[in-house]
């Protein structure tokens, strides 16, 4: 492959990608306020076309018409950088996420993942540290919080800020442990070699999964741990809005507030998608042999998508579900109980592994 | 010793676990200027179309409707910092685990003990780090 048509496939992947990401969040929103419409009895979003379908548009028009307040008092580039450090960082770690397989198209051969290439063997391969690029992109979203709430210079954002930044921190603690299990069976940082390392099943009917090989005391702590990092209930002490309004995003309008929270749903999408690659076995699923093979090809596509939906699905369901913790409450969960844990699950999975081998 | 032998030993070849070329890292910036660029222009956007009339009262920071009493860059509790540098020892930790991880399988009887031996002096810190009560917050 030239350098060139390289490329090209790869600007092709990142507008497909990222065309579908921004959409997933846009309905990730619908999707939310109409299930837990429901769960409380309500309809949800109604008036815009069909079943409001085409609510996030118009919300999408109205945080593009409305009046972008900068207050007089903020330290204008840094206020300005805060939002957009939150959403590139928060768009960007789905370049390193493994989609599907390789797929064949006029004569080209590329796996669906934006990094993933195809060697001279045919094998699909993609970075060899892709884990820790992702951790990584994930982490320097705190920076976007603690600077919006630092630049502010209200009482509200700050607190609200260094709130966000000491809960992310402890759980990402928490959240890196919990990976090591997994790390120690499939002996790669690879996340499309993870993937691989999933693919066979017991007895042609179980999935080979990491979740059902020892897994799931991380698979939980990595749950927990996601919903500290994505600031959702029942971890949204940062914007708890019963005592610090909105949090670090309180001096923010119109469109930089929604980068915020497009920032927040599109991390919800990029750690459904860690979680279903790391624990779920991310694109592999069962094939369908009496399907023709133009739409067998589109399964693994169909796994993906399913198991990201379920991951969204459960934070819908969890919010309308879970009251809120308290400070002290959060602070204790994650030091004393979950980080023991993860790493008691690290050396318990070692062992195993040590006496297998 | 015999670890870092065990290693040169490995690295020639890893069965099954592809490699990285430079070439797959360049998509990643790509996508970084494509993520720059939808940020950038959605603001830009909403410069041109959107209404623009400041007041004195409109710039003022939220204080729930009274006035702001005075700036908001003051002191706040030590537990933030604590906090902080309890981060950056445990996660370096963290970090320490991912390379002996990938290896494992290698390393064998040797690494798990020798991990053994890194994670028990990290929980004496972790225990001793608690008995401080530097984990509660009051």
């Amino acid at each position: 492959m030239s350098a060139l048509t390289f490329l090209i496939v790869a600007l092709i992947k990142i507008a497909i990608t990222l065309g579908v990401l921004l959409t997933v969040v846009a309905y990730t929103v619908w999707l939310e306020r109409k299930v837990v419409g429901r769960m409380q009895n309500r309809w949800g979003p109604s008036r815009v076309g069909p079943f409001g379908l085409l609510q996030p548009l118009a919300d999408g028009i109205k945080f593009l018409l409305k009046e972008d307040l900068t207050p007089p008092y903020v330290e204008k580039n840094i206020y300005l950088l805060a939002p957009g450090l939150a959403l590139i960082m928060a768009l960007t770690s789905i370049a390193l996420v493994p989609i599907g397989p390789v797929i064949h198209l006029f004569g080209i051969s590329t796996p669906v993942q934006i990094t993933g290439v195809v060697d001279a063997a045919g094998q699909p391969s993609d970075i060899n540290v892709g884990l820790l690029i992702v951790l990584g992109i994930t982490s320097l979203g705190v920076y976007g919080i603690a600077l919006a709430g630092w630049s502010s210079n209200s009482k509200y954002s700050l607190l609200g800020s260094l709130r966000a930044s000491a809960q992310m921190v402890s759980y990402e603690v928490s959240l890196g442990l919990s990976l090591v299990g997994v790390l120690l069976m499939s002996s790669t940082l690879s996340l499309s070699g993870i993937v691989h390392a999933q693919q066979s099943t017991w007895f042609g009917v179980i999935p080979q999964w990491f979740l059902f090989r020892g897994q799931f005391v991380a698979f939980f702590i990595y749950m927990i741990a996601a919903f500290a990092e994505t600031n959702r209930i029942p971890f949204d002490l940062p914007e708890a809005e019963t005592e610090l309004v909105a949090g670090y995003h309180t001096e923010y309008s119109a469109m930089k507030f929604a980068m915020f929270f497009m920032a927040e749903y599109a991390n919800m999408v990029t750690v459904a998608c860690i979680a279903s690659v790391m624990f779920l076995g991310g694109w592999t699923g069962p094939t369908i042999s009496f399907l023709p093979l133009a739409v067998q090809a589109f399964l693994p596509l169909v796994w993906f998508t399913a198991k990201i939906f379920f991951f969204l699905f459960l934070y819908i369901w969890i919010r309308g579900t879970l009251p809120r913790f308290r400070y002290d409450q959060l602070m204790a969960f994650g030091w004393k109980f979950l980080f023991p844990l993860a790493l008691a699950n690290v050396i318990v999975t070692a062992f195993f592994v040590a006496w297998r081998a | 010793m015999w670890g870092f032998r065990a290693l040169r030993a490995r690295a020639g070849h890893t069965a099954g676990v592809p490699y990285a070329m430079p070439q797959n890292y360049i998509p990643i910036f790509v996508f970084l200027l494509v993520a720059f660029a939808v940020a950038a222009g959605t603001l830009l956007v909403a410069t041109i179309v959107r209404p623009r009339n400041p007041e004195k009262v409109k710039g003022m920071a939220y204080e729930c409707g009274i006035e702001v009493q005075e700036g908001s860059r003051k002191r706040y509790t030590v537990r933030f910092y604590i906090v902080a540098i309890l981060f950056v020892i445990f996660d370096v930790e963290t970090i320490f685990l991912f390379p002996w991880a990938v290896q494992f399988k290698q390393l064998g009887a040797y690494g798990f003990v020798e991990m053994i031996v890194f994670l028990g002096i990290l929980v004496l810190g972790y225990l001793w780090v608690w008995k401080k009560g530097a984990l509660e917050w009051i």
